[in-house]
């Protein structure tokens, strides 16, 4: 029954050689662990049925994340903290589950759920561009297009991404990037493509494999399109 | 998992984002053994010379990895083969191949064991050495280089490899690995050199350092003598057996890749060995006596290892489950533990009949399943050769419960080329696929058909003669044969009634020929296989990677026939390559086994009567029990 199944949402980080991981890997992973953790996991029906399970938003292969998150529902539980120790038992280093939380029976799913993305970004050393981007960040935010060319393979397309960035700084110590953007399936951004765009106004390109990219957290939006309210995804329990 | 994990990749993240599935490189893996290094007195790199998922899908190097594991002094990681991409890379920046756990070249390990379990990976072998930075030849080798022992059952003929290999482990792995790494110990800590120490480790049972051995040749190429070149160097060698297959090393928390492997799956070993003596077949030859596990420990092995990976489905694997003496027990209490947890059973390499039929029906799903029969040969005449016991009138029985347990796909595979087949024989392979067919039409009305008509997959492998099988002896069809066979199965099948309910599939002829070199090789191929490699070829298990002419033009190079190898038929006292080890079965025995064939006459399985093929000198499985007939 439906009904007396329990909503999980748990945060994850993904960190160390385990970012070679693919997205379907960490589900295939997961489904495992869950499975030697001996959660009592709810199962689809059918005759192949499969772990009740959504992941939030898929994250790319060598990226790095504070903030992952997974949806699953169970038939019971012990408490949140045992589940969380419980998977921690039966995980990698690399892979660690940093909060459970019983989610409100009106939450949508973890997947629907996503609007943006927080990232920490910064450049390889040696691979640094000349651009000095602490003089041509505020020029670079102050237009009010930010055109990209998004290549498919079915032909170019030109993107804005100036309305899906929520937020861009700059730490020049660090060389380090803060950026919020827009993660939802209709306008999602890469944090690759807002360095390209910049340095592309002072005509340099990003070299290959130039960042180093974490995904600090994922966020929903309780608020409306024009007046986002960003939370984080494990800020929603029951 | 353990102390100390490594965080550091041998591999650059810029490799790393650039090549298919980096997943292949970084170990990590669920219960993968990490230990800490300055605690280890000997390091053991396990090889298996393919690709990651197919490496990783073998039981054998699971079970061995946790055997050495256990050894609180040795530490024992994993090494496959890198795909191409990364493989042009590693050559072209010069980086040492590694072991996936510490991430260490494999050229500072003691040992390099690899695993060799078909002849195209040969060429493999030699990828993974030259990677290592270790010299191909074993002669070549200093102190500096961990000492390269193989295993597995192409071992039973280590000719084609012996320039390439310190040490050859003939048999099973469990009983003597213990005592071969305390001489290592020894030796090492005397002093005494690697020479010193193979010649010291081959004389421990079941070793074979090829380099203490010399072949003479006939002027016809035949063998005119194979002998030790020293003094207290054994001239037969036999092989090693688990006499316990119950107490004895088995993997409670075997390794849980990342990506999909092919054997994404527990995998328990019920049994050892064969009972049917099925003539093409080697591994039920060297595997013998027939060694059955005992139940109640099976039952709890499979618990654990489902606990301790996560593993949606469990597999049981032997040479032939049907045979197993409480299969119906031990099925039982798996569908009642995996009921509780959604966990699949597959059950391979069963015969079909009413019990195997209903056990299916419960553990799959019958409409997107298929059941496989291996008559093997097209005719009875052909399968009494063969020994092999499935007549027609068992297989259509079982296609019948089958159809009417609502199966609509089965598979038939054959073998062509066997020793004595004639047109007859492989008519019989179309008519036999139509018989299967009509039965379905016959059986089943029309508004009963599930997917509207049955589909029968006939298909067909070429055969190749293995030593230590009693086709050893016998003639390998030559390339064109092949082809010809296999035109001749094709339009006969397409001549058939139901010929739109039947597919038919064939191997490459190619492929077949060359393996019936390698597998009956001596050691003049090793200079051709070397070659063949640094002419630029492996992964000549991969249809897309072998080279075909390549290697016939360097058997010419080195003077080399290729039907000296295969389409030759051996006479009764020629000395073969594998001669000097004793799996077992004795030479006596096979050459019975020949000539029974060559009249048509059938053998008794094990449980039957003993054959008396010599096994019984092991003193342990069927050779022991009592036999409790029919």
């Amino acid at each position: 029954m439906a009904n007396d199944r329990i909503k999980l949402r748990i945060k994850f980080r993904k960190y160390g050689p385990i970012r070679f991981i693919g997205h379907l890997d960490v589900m295939r992973f997961f489904q495992k662990a869950i499975r030697r953790a001996g959660i009592d996991v709810a199962y689809t029906g059918g005759f192949s049925p499969h772990q009740i399970m959504t992941f939030a938003a898929p994250l790319g292969v060598g990226l790095e994340s504070n903030g992952e998150y997974m949806d699953i529902e169970v038939c019971s539980i012990t408490s949140c903290q045992d589940i969380m120790e419980r998977l921690n038992g039966a995980s990698v280093p690399g892979i660690e589950i940093v909060s459970v939380n019983v989610l409100p029976d009106t939450a949508g799913n973890a997947m629907a759920s996503v609007a943006a993305a927080a990232y920490t970004v910064s450049f390889r050393q040696g691979r640094e561009p000349l651009t000095d981007i602490a003089e041509a960040l505020p020029v670079f935010l102050a237009k009010n297009k930010i055109p990209y060319i998004k290549k498919a393979k079915k032909g170019n397309r030109e993107l804005d991404l100036k309305p899906g960035i929520y937020k861009l700084t700059y730490l020049k110590a660090e060389n380090t990037f803060f950026m919020l953007l827009d993660a939802s399936s209709a306008g999602n951004i890469k944090p690759g493509q807002v360095i390209e765009a910049l340095l592309a106004e002072s005509g340099e390109s990003l070299q290959e494999n130039a960042l180093l990219i974490t995904r600090e957290d994922v966020y929903a939006n309780m608020g409306t399109k024009d007046k986002p309210e960003f939370v984080t995804l494990d800020a929603i329990q029951a | 998992m353990g102390i100390n994990t490594s965080q550091r990749l041998a591999l650059s993240d810029d490799i790393l984002m650039k090549i298919e599935k980096p997943e292949r490189y970084i170990g990590h893996e669920v219960n993968s053994v990490v230990k800490d290094r300055d605690n280890i007195s000997v390091r053991f790199a396990m090889c298996f010379p393919d690709v990651y998922e197919i490496g990783m899908s073998h039981l054998g190097i699971q079970i061995l990895y946790d055997m050495f594991n256990s050894m609180e002094d040795v530490w024992c990681e994993r090494v496959y083969s890198p795909w191409t991409d990364l493989d042009a890379i590693m050559r072209e920046q010069n980086i040492p191949l590694f072991a996936l756990e510490s991430q260490d070249p494999i050229k500072g390990f003691d040992f390099l064991g690899i695993t060799i379990q078909y002849e195209m990976c040969y060429t493999n072998i030699l990828q993974v050495l030259d990677l290592a930075q270790i010299p191909l030849n074993a002669e070549e080798r200093g102190e500096d280089c961990p000492i390269v022992i193989g295993g597995g059952p192409c071992v039973y003929n280590p000719e084609p490899l012996a320039d390439f290999f310190d040490l050859f482990y003939i048999g099973e792995g469990e009983t003597q690995y213990r005592n071969l790494l305390d001489l290592y110990i020894e030796c090492r800590e005397k002093g005494l050199g690697r020479v010193e120490f193979l010649r010291r480790a081959a004389k421990l049972p079941g070793m074979y350092v090829p380099r203490f051995y010399r072949t003479a040749y006939n002027e016809d190429g035949t063998i005119q003598s194979f002998t030790p070149t020293e003094e207290g160097i054994p001239e037969r060698i036999t092989k090693e057996i688990v006499m316990d297959v119950t107490d004895t090393y088995y993997p409670m928390k075997p390794i849980v890749p990342f990506i999909k492997v092919t054997q994404d799956r527990v995998v328990l070993e019920i049994q050892r060995g064969c009972i049917r003596g099925c003539r093409f077949c080697q591994a039920g030859q060297l595997y013998r006596p027939v060694r059955e596990r005992d139940v109640d420990t099976l039952k709890k092995w499979a618990v654990e290892m489902l606990k301790n990976t996560g593993h949606e489905e469990i597999s049981l694997s032997s040479l032939s489950s049907s045979d197993y003496s409480k299969l119906p027990e031990l099925i039982d209490f798996l569908i009642n533990e995996c009921g509780k947890n959604h966990t699949n059973i597959s059950l391979p390499s069963l015969r079909i009949d009413a019990f195997s039929l209903d056990v299916m029906g419960k553990v799959q799903d019958v409409r997107k399943s298929s059941l496989t029969f291996a008559p093997e040969a097209g005719s009875q005449r052909l399968r009494n050769v063969i020994n092999k016991g499935l007549t027609e009138e068992v297989i259509l029985k079982g296609a019948g419960l089958a159809f009417e347990g609502g199966w609509t796909r089965v598979k038939l595979y054959f073998m062509l080329g066997l020793p004595t087949e004639t047109e007859e024989d492989i008519e019989g392979i179309a008519e036999l696929s139509n018989k299967t067919a009509a039965l379905f039409y016959d059986m089943v009305p029309k508004d009963k058909r599930t997917n509207g008509r049955v589909q029968i997959v006939a298909s067909t492998s070429f055969f190749v003669p293995k030593p230590f099988t009693p086709f050893q002896w016998a003639s390998q069809c030559t390339k064109d044969e092949f082809i010809e066979k296999a035109y001749q199965t094709r339009t006969a099948i397409a001549r058939q009634l139901n010929q739109k309910s039947i597919k038919y599939n064939w191997h490459e002829a190619d492929a077949s020929v060359l393996e019936g070199v390698l597998a009956r090789g001596d050691r003049r191929l090793c200079q051709v296989i070397r070659r063949v490699y640094e002419k630029g070829s492996f992964y000549d298990a991969w249809g897309e990677y072998y080279d075909n002419e390549r290697w016939l033009e360097t058997m010419e190079e080195y003077g080399l026939s290729v039907d000296f190898y295969t389409h030759r038929e051996r006479a009764a006292d020629e000395i073969l390559p594998w001669d000097f080890i004793d799996c077992g079965v004795s030479r006596e025995f096979l050459w019975r086994e020949w000539e029974k064939a060559k009249r048509e006459e059938i053998s008794e399985n094990c449980s039957l009567k003993c054959q008396g093929c010599g096994a019984a000198k092991f003193g342990c499985g069927i050779c022991v029990v009592p036999r409790e007939g029919v």
